[in-house]
This record gives structure tokens, sequence and C-alpha cells, in this order.
């Protein structure tokens, strides 16, 4: 039982189940609800745990502390602030879309909910294995995209609205990269399935064999997410919280608990397609293991995410997009053609596919770095330029 | 009744439910919902005629790309949140008769070649998408197509840059 | 098959109904004290000038124009990435063209100037 808890439990509801009179098909039936609502409420809890997490790792960036009046290190601060939303009155503007307002937030938590339902948390241990999950994720990320733009509109506000625009510009265009080196864990496990793409890293963690891809993979999630340095859409001194200004109370804590759900979400994603799931020694003999080596990745993901929330400035928006458009674009472009190329004539030539992955890897980092330089090069000639006859003038009065 | 039965039945239900809300919503965003509503229980649809890559693409594109266009579009040029436009065009009465003829011609048709009754053969899912994949791009496959879809994308992608464009001095582009 | 979905049927409704819950406890258990003010469009203190309506900036419908064409290119190349394992080198670089098409899209929407933010 301690090796496999999740089997064992699975078999003695089962048992249960058919002990009351039900037929093997309702049993599996009612477990995989009971699942599906496991799963959910877990993680909303979780997010309490997230969020405190979040903020005390925040304050030792800032060299502060963070929360830590209410329980034993700030633990239940969360909780606190959720009575606190809970107690406030929920106000719908007046000529606010209301069936339309009080929609949006429910569709950006779902889009975040839903992304759970693939991901395999341990060895035989997934929601549904999906046989194009791949694809799946990308979709339930559309209706998250939806759901701002609801939100923006139905409030009535002008500044909502731009913020809402804004937001999906932002949204819209980091889906493009993301998509796109998407396409690379794919294409190394040749399934677009997640349990198959987890199966596929027994020899070697997608992470060592695509590098480039796993980095632009995060930097575009982290976009997706609205998290600084892609945080414009909730800037307080620039758009004030955006599209969800006219949001108060409970329906604001959904956006909120949304966004903190979503950087988890994002370091179980990357952690599947790209840092082997639950792979580890002894995973296979020991599910429970399995499991504990899928949440030691991806909390040291969301680490990561947080990290760099607490050290970088937040970006304008034409930097940003032009950052997407120019560079992760174009960069999630070649990788794919490269590494489709190279590990078909790897495995063609019979090398080993990592060490040759690799090194195009590296080859593409050298590439992008020679260009950026090309590029910055280019730039400070041109503004050397501009300058130039400035500085001729003094010379030719005196 | 079997359970696949009564699925097919409700989403069948919700699809023609939300469509004909689509045309009837007095409000532009509104009729935009429903018709991501239509297009989500299209997608159920295909998961029940064992294709869920196309469902899968089917909320990809349709909703999460085309629809974002659609309600873009709307939001952008809408003036207002409560547009209250006519419900009706002019001679309604004419599009109605043309409709109703096209429907009988379709039940008429659907009545007088009887549906098979056979199941749905299912090849296993994972060689489907394995063998799609494999067609696409195989010389006795549909390469040529694929090719060439690629550049009808590039032409749309051409063909909308230069129609969203604003209009410069050196060219004529951009619509006024 | 069908088998796969059953989870996310189940799923999807109750990541709709759990926040739907938690809004309707707001509501019930929050204070209800409308009043004109209070429900008045948030415009930092000010009062709101004409009815909401944005100006309409074709830069935002750009971005999503672009997005579609190379959303619809990606889904394209899903079931060839599937197939990777049982493709033949030239199959392989069928696919590549097809990319280096639409990267060739790219670079013409670049240097038209339409990815800057006006």
């Amino acid at each position: 039982m301690i090796a496999d808890p999740f089997a064992w439990a699975y078999d003695q509801l089962t048992a249960l189940l058919l002990s009351l009179g039900m037929t093997a098909v309702w049993a599996q039936t009612v477990l995989r609800l009971l699942g599906a609502a496991v799963l959910a409420t877990v993680l909303l809890v979780s997010t309490f745990f997230l969020i405190w997490g979040e903020r005390k790792l925040l304050a030792r960036l800032q060299d502060r502390r963070g929360p830590n009046r209410v329980g034993p290190w700030g633990v239940f601060q969360t909780v606190a602030d959720f009575v606190k939303l809970i107690g406030k009155e929920i106000i719908v503007p007046t000529r606010a879309d209301k069936a339309v307002y009080l929609l949006a937030p429910l569709l950006v938590v779902l889009s975040v909910i839903g992304i759970w339902a693939v991901v395999p948390l341990a060895p035989g241990v997934v929601g549904t294995d999906l046989e194009v999950g791949v694809l799946y994720l990308v979709a339930i990320g559309a209706v998250g995209t939806l759901g701002i733009m609801l939100a923006g509109w139905s409030s009535n506000n002008k500044y909502a609205l731009i913020g809402a625009f804004r937001s999906v510009a932002q949204l819209v265009s980091y889906e493009v990269p993301m998509v796109l080196v998407l396409l690379v864990p794919v294409i190394l496990a040749s399934s677009m399935s997640l349990v198959g793409i987890v199966d596929a890293q027994a020899g070697m963690w997608f992470i060592v064999m695509a590098p480039v891809a796993a980095l632009v993979y995060l930097i575009t999630s982290i976009a997706e997410n609205g998290r600084a340095p892609f945080d414009l859409l909730e800037g307080e001194s620039e758009i004030v919280a955006g599209f969800n200004i006219e949001y108060s109370a409970l329906a604001f804590g959904m956006f909120f608990v949304a966004e903190f759900l979503h950087s988890l979400t994002i370091g179980a994603v990357v952690t599947t397609l790209f840092l082997g799931g639950w792979r580890g020694p002894g995973a296979e003999a020991y599910p429970l293991l399995g499991f504990i080596y899928f949440l030691l990745k991806t909390l040291s993901v969301w680490l990561v995410i947080v990290w760099i929330r607490g050290t970088l400035p937040r970006i304008r928006i034409d930097q940003m997009l032009g950052f997407n458009w120019k560079f992760l674009t174009p960069i999630a472009l070649g990788i794919l053609m490269m590494t489709a190329l190279v590990d078909k004539m790897a495995v063609a030539a019979g090398w080993n596919r990592t060490v040759v992955l690799l090194l195009a890897n590296a080859a593409a980092v050298g590439i992008i770095l020679a260009s950026v330089q090309g590029y910055a090069r280019r730039q400070r000639r041109r503004d050397q330029a501009q300058l130039a006859p400035v500085e001729a003038a003094p010379a030719a009065v005196h | 009744m079997e359970p696949l039965q009564l699925i097919f039945l409700v989403t069948g239900a919700v699809t023609l439910l939300s469509a004909l809300m689509v045309v009837v919503s007095r409000k532009m965003v509104h009729a935009a919902l429903w018709l991501v509503m239509t297009l989500a229980s299209v997608s159920v649809l295909f998961v029940l005629l064992n294709a869920p890559f196309l469902a899968v693409v089917q909320v990809v594109i349709y909703i999460g790309a085309i629809a974002t266009l659609i309600i873009f579009a709307v939001m952008l040029s809408r003036r207002s949140m409560d547009d209250r436009g006519p419900q009706t065009s002019h001679r309604w009465w004419l599009a109605g008769l043309i409709a109703l003829a096209l429907f009988a011609a379709i039940v008429l048709l659907v009545v007088l070649h009887p549906m098979p009754t056979a199941a749905l053969p299912g090849a296993a899912p994972t060689e489907a998408l394995r063998q799609l994949g494999l067609a696409l791009v195989h010389v006795d496959g549909f390469v040529l197509p694929f090719e060439l879809a690629s550049v009808l994308l590039l032409a749309a992608l051409v063909g909308a840059i230069f129609v969203a464009r604003p209009p410069d001095a050196d060219t004529a582009g951009g619509e006024e | 098959m069908l088998d796969q979905w059953v989870f996310i049927a189940f799923l999807l409704p109750v990541g709709l109904l759990l926040p739907a819950a938690a809004i309707a406890l707001g509501f019930l258990l929050g204070p209800r004290k409308p009043n004109a003010l209070k429900g008045d469009t948030y415009e930092c203190g000010i009062e709101t000038v004409g009815s909401t309506w944005v100006q309409f900036k074709a830069q935002y419908y750009v971005y999503a124009l672009v997005f579609v064409v190379f959303d619809v290119e990606a889904v394209f190349l899903f079931p060839w990435a599937a197939a990777y394992n049982q493709l033949q080198l030239y199959m392989v670089l069928e696919g590549i063209l097809f990319v280096a098409i639409l990267a060739a899209g790219l670079i013409y929407v670049w240097r038209k100037g339409s990815l800057e933010w006006v």
C-alpha cells in the first residue's frame, strides 16, 4: 500500500462501490467523477499555500519578511484574505453586461483547471491519457484568452476595455511561438500524448535534447500567464489593474486564484514536457516516489518563475510584442526546423541523439547570439551616425 | 436508449439552439458568445465521431483564433455596449422563403436516401493520427495539397497585411 | 476511445461549478447595498464622459490575423510531428519546407512594418 497508494485507494473504492451493487462500468464512472472533484478541489485549496509561498519568496528577494502574523510563519494569511474577500460586496457596475461579467472569471479558472486533466502525476496516475494531449493544452489555454476579453468588455469601462485588448494582443501573440515550440517534444517523442512524452524520456530528459525549446516555452508560458516581466496587463501604475478594474471581492479573487494556480500549472507542464515528468530512480517500482519526483520538479520550475518575477522589471508593450514577433517566433521556427532535421539525420547515421541535438542547440545559441550582437552593432552605428553631425557642428563654429 | 445516443441528441439540440440564438440575439457580443457555444458543441460532436484530433483542432482554431477575431472585430467596431439595431433586414420574408425551401430540399434528400445503420468503423485513434501524419507527407498521399496549403496560408497572410495596413504615401494599399 | 473523454467531461463542469459556487457564496455572505455612485464606472475618481468605446486601432487586429495564420500552420504540423519516427528523411524535408514558406511570410510581415506597435 505504501508503494502504490493510488492503486490501493482505487481498488478499495472500486470494491466498495461494487459491493453496493453497481456494475463495473458505473463504478468506474463514479470514481472518475470523484477523481475530477478531488483534483479540482485540491488544486484550488493548494492555491492558498502557493500564494503564501510566493509572497514569502518575493519578500525575501526584496529583503523583507512577508506575511508572518497570521499563523506560524504567516501560513494562514491567504485564508484570512479569502475570508475578507468573501465578506466584501460584489459590486456589479450598472450597465455592465451581468451574465458575461460573471461568466468571465469562471472561464479563466476553467482554463487553468482543465489543463490538469491530461498531466501524468505518477506512473499510471493520470486524469485521462488523451491521445491529442498537447493540442488539448493549447485549446484549453485559448478559453482563458476568451475569458479575459469578455471580462474587459462586460465591465463597461473604457480602461478595462483597453486593458482587455492589450491583454489579448499579448496573449495571442505569445501563443504563436508557444505552439511552434510545443512541436519539439512531440517530434522528439513522436507522440502527442503527454503520457507518451513522459515515456519517451526514459533515456534522457528532453531538456537536455532541446534546451532552447524548453527556455522559449518557459518564457512564452510566463507571458501567457501575465506575470512579470510581462505583467503590464495589470500594472497598477499604468492601467490600474487592466481588464479586472471593475471586479471586486470574490469575482476578483477568482482571477487572482487563476493567475497563481497557472504558475504552478506551467511548472507541471514544463516538468512533463521537458523534465521527464514523474521519472526518477525507482519511480516505476514505487509510484508514490514518482509522484514525489513530479512535485519536486514542478515546485522547482515554480520557484524559477517566482524568482524571475522578483528580479526583472516590467517591460513596455511595444518592447514585449517586438520581443515576441522579432525574436521568439523566428527562434521557434528555426529550432523546429533544426530539431526535425538533425534528429532524423542522427538516427539515420546511427549517432547518439542526445549529443547531436545538444551540439545543434549550442550551434543555434551561437547563431542567435551572433545575430543579436550584429543587430546591436548596427543599431549603435545608426545612433552614432545620428549624433555625429551635432558633434561636428561645434567644431565648425570654432 | 443508449447513453451515446442520449449524449448525441443533447449535443445536437445544444448546437441547434445556440445557432438559433446567434441569429436571434439582440447584442452582437452575445451573438458571438452563442457562436462560441455552437462551435464548442460541434467539437463535442467530433469527439462522439471518434475524431479527437479534429475536436481539439476545432477548439484551437475556431474558438481560439477565429472566434477571438470575430469578437475583436465586434468590440472594436461597436460604438457602445448596448447596440440595438433592427433585428431584421429588408425583405426578410424572401430570405425566410428561400431558407424554408432549402430545408425542405435537405429533408427530402435525407428521407429518400436512407442512412447507413452499421456501426462506425473505428481504427484505433493512435494509428489514425499517425496515418494522417504519414499521409500528409507521403508521395502517394497528400503531399501536394499539404505544400499548397502552406502557400495558401502565405497568400492569406500577405493579403491580410495588404488589406489591413494604413495607406502609405508611396503605395496604394489599404482600404479606404 | 470515447472512454478517454469521460474524465474531461467531468472535470470541466466541476471546474466551472467550483468558482461559481465561490462567487455565489460571495453574493450570499457579502452585503448588498447598491447605490448609484458605487455602481458607476471607475475612472480614477472622475466622472465618465460619453459612452464606452475605444478608438479602432488596427494593430490589435493585425496581431490576431497573423496569429490565425500561424495557428493553422502549427495545426497542420502536429500530425506530421506525431508520425515522426515513421517518416523518412524526404518527408521531414517536406515538413521543413512547409515551415520555411511560412517563415518567409513572417519575414514579409516584418519588413512591411506590420509588426510595429505604433
